[in-house]
């Protein structure tokens, strides 16, 4: 995974210079361990900024809304399941950009770090093939990447991208592990008051600064329903009622359309395991519509479509 | 008043005298993966080896939403239609373990509430009931750059009472007369002994070495305002932001609200809620037009507010105190330590 970067760079400097696209988007290393910042560079001498850790965890499919250049992109996975998205809802057309893939073995979870190192600082990080060493004062530990996984890429079930005009890398193996819905299933057998109180204990700690939303690809509305201010449809104040009608309402416009790369999770500064809202809606969809998002470029997602012959008489 | 000294073992004791005359709040982690302040309940549960809280105490002085007025819309009601002053809780607080940055946080925001022009009163009436023993930084994180803004590990600004956490003992330092009387209640008067002020102050040295991370500021008051504002390093700056509302949320010294009417049937209240630079609605006006409607103008306005309009406006140097929230709870890394820099070039 570790010789991405340099894959990465060589192929943004070539499709660059041979003016394939105008510009390209990837990660650049943080200022910090364990962050990376999307970056776009249109220069061909500025490639060796990019880079490519376990630490990608934003979805560059975020990125490509509203841009008008030829772009190049990198993507995992998830972030190929977006783009097929944006393509399918016109946000980009398909021959705006040349989709560089990444086969992913999954990202590892800050969160997670953060936890097992109960409080010290983490100085600096050696990541290898399948391990990393966790560095600060007077402390150095070496982990497995796998037992640190990010939850959603435990589950993950299309680390390869499912859309790309060229490969870095050889095809990983997919998951075949657990079911990847146990968590929702252990929430749907709660009665439903004590859903109400999983949930409202779910984001007890919520601010409203809407990591969680502007960090997901599918929120490209030119003016979310929050910030609506006539009507205005939900209260601006901390009270329960409108957090709730918020994450809520975000997960429902999600229904069918997300690909679970977590990156809501990841942006969430309060540390709110912000993926229960949306995952019961992958799982209905998947059961009801036998629909993953992302995966074609040839349909549109079972939410959004009508067609006269549906079989449900209701709909007709 | 000359530096005093418990031993840590009494400080549960000390705590629980406080809480005869306030309402005591305490660094503590709960249920949470990140520390807060926390009342001091029943079972005294607090944590002082922590490095910092995840969210800023600021909201202890301004809510993120709190009612500054009621009324009624209710025909019959001989007050219908007027506003009220709502009957807040200004009642005694005391914040044990805040961190010397986040106090200097206060008195920077102070003088945007307080002064020669407006009083905001909500706000002074919640910083007058406040009182804040903090607890100085004998670890500081390498994002923290708080000696290159004016402020430092063990700095006293804004405090009423500082900590020094010495191991065995605890050696407190009144700052103000607020902080004297405090202590003389709580029944605090064992004098530190010399070998302990000693230790203090080597504490104090050490904790300022152990700050890595510096920032320059010294050429932003020089600078020209529309070149700053013209410079060509915003659009980079803001390629990644995704325009939450992280940074100025968690920070302690953004202090920018919004007022707001909500009505449940007849009754009504006028809520002021903390808004965000980053979110287009912040500027977005009754005619549809927003002059701030690129996220690269958002960006821009959240650095030049306090590294440049602060700066001019109150020649009070830069409206941040270098806790470092930003920096580590970005989720796509930017870095105003990179901005500084960029910006005082």
């Amino acid at each position: 995974m570790m010789d991405y970067s340099n894959r990465i760079r060589k192929t943004a400097r070539q499709i660059l210079e041979e003016k394939v696209v105008d510009i390209v988007i990837g990660f650049k290393k943080g200022t910090l361990p364990m962050m990376t910042e999307p970056v776009l560079i249109n220069d061909p001498e500025k490639t060796d900024q990019l880079y490519w850790d376990s630490f990608c965890n934003m979805n560059l499919a975020n990125y490509l809304p509203k841009r008008t250049e030829k772009i190049g992109i990198f993507a995992k996975g998830c972030d190929s399941r977006n783009i097929v998205n944006h393509i399918v809802e016109s946000q980009v057309k398909r021959e705006q950009i040349y989709i560089v893939g990444i086969p992913c073995a999954g990202m590892v979870d800050k969160r997670k770090i953060n936890a097992f190192l109960d409080g010290k600082e983490l100085k600096e990080i050696i990541e290898s093939e399948t391990s990393i060493t966790l560095k600060g004062e007077g402390f150095e530990h070496t982990i497995e990447k796998k037992d640190y996984l990010q939850d959603n890429c435990k589950t993950c079930l299309h680390r390869n991208p499912t859309i790309y005009d060229e490969l870095l890398g050889d095809l990983v193996e997919e998951n075949q592990g657990p079911d990847p819905y146990d968590d929702v299933a252990k929430i749907e057998k709660m009665e439903s008051g004590g859903k109400w109180e999983f949930f409202q204990d779910l984001i007890k700690n919520c601010i409203r600064c809407y990591a969680c939303r502007n960090a997901c690809p599918l929120c490209y509305c030119p003016t979310c329903f929050v910030d609506e201010s006539d009507p205005q449809w939900v209260g601006k104040s901390n009270d329960t009622t409108d957090t709730m009608t918020f994450h809520l309402l975000r997960a429902y416009h999600c229904a069918g359309r997300c690909t679970d790369c977590g990156a809501c999770e990841q942006a969430c500064p309060m540390d709110i395991n912000i993926r229960l809202f949306t995952r019961k809606l992958n799982k209905d969809t998947l059961e009801f519509y036998n629909w993953e998002a992302g995966l074609t470029l040839d349909e549109r997602p079972p939410l959004d479509t009508y067609k006269p012959d549906d079989y449900d008489k209701f709909i007709r | 008043m000359t530096d005093k000294m418990i031993k840590k073992e009494e400080l549960k004791d000390f705590l629980r005298e406080l809480k005869k005359n306030y309402d005591v709040f305490v660094p503590a982690k709960g249920d949470d993966s990140f520390h807060s302040f926390k009342t001091l309940d029943e079972k005294e549960t607090f944590d002082f080896d922590f490095r910092n809280t995840r969210v800023s105490p600021k909201s202890f002085a301004l809510p993120q939403s709190e009612s500054m007025f009621e009324f009624s819309l209710n025909k019959e009601d001989k007050d219908a239609n007027i506003l009220k002053e709502t009957k807040n809780d200004y009642t005694p607080k005391l914040i044990v373990g805040i961190r010397p940055c986040d106090a200097n946080a206060f008195k920077l925001v102070n003088i945007n509430f307080d002064n020669l022009e407006f009083r905001d009163p909500w706000w002074s009436k919640r910083l007058e009931s406040l009182t804040l023993i903090g607890l100085g930084c004998n670890e500081p994180d390498s994002t923290c750059f708080c000696t290159s803004v004016g402020g430092g590990p063990f700095d006293e600004n804004g405090l009423d009472v500082l900590l020094f956490d010495l191991g065995e003992y605890l050696l407190m330092r009144p700052v103000t007369d607020k902080g004297i009387k405090l202590l003389e209640k709580a029944g605090v008067n064992q004098e530190a002994d010399n070998a302990l002020k000693k230790k203090a102050d080597e504490i104090k040295t050490t904790s300022e070495e152990k700050i890595i991370s510096h920032v320059p500021t010294d050429k932003l008051k020089k600078k020209n305002l529309g070149d700053l504002f013209n410079a060509p390093f915003w659009d980079d700056i803001a390629f990644a932001c995704i325009n939450c509302g992280t940074c100025t949320f968690l920070c302690p010294t953004c202090w920018c609200f919004d007022i707001q009417d909500e009505v449940a049937q007849e009754q009504g209240d006028r809520i002021r809620n903390w808004d965000s630079c980053m979110f287009p609605l912040f500027t977005l006006h009754a005619s549809g037009h927003n002059p701030r409607s690129e996220k690269v103008q958002r960006v821009r306005q959240r650095f030049m507010h306090k590294l440049k309009y602060y700066v001019d406006k109150y020649d009070n140097g830069v409206a941040c105190v270098g806790c470092g929230r930003c920096v580590k709870h970005c989720p796509v890394n930017i870095d105003i330590r990179e901005v500084f820099k960029l910006m005082n070039e």
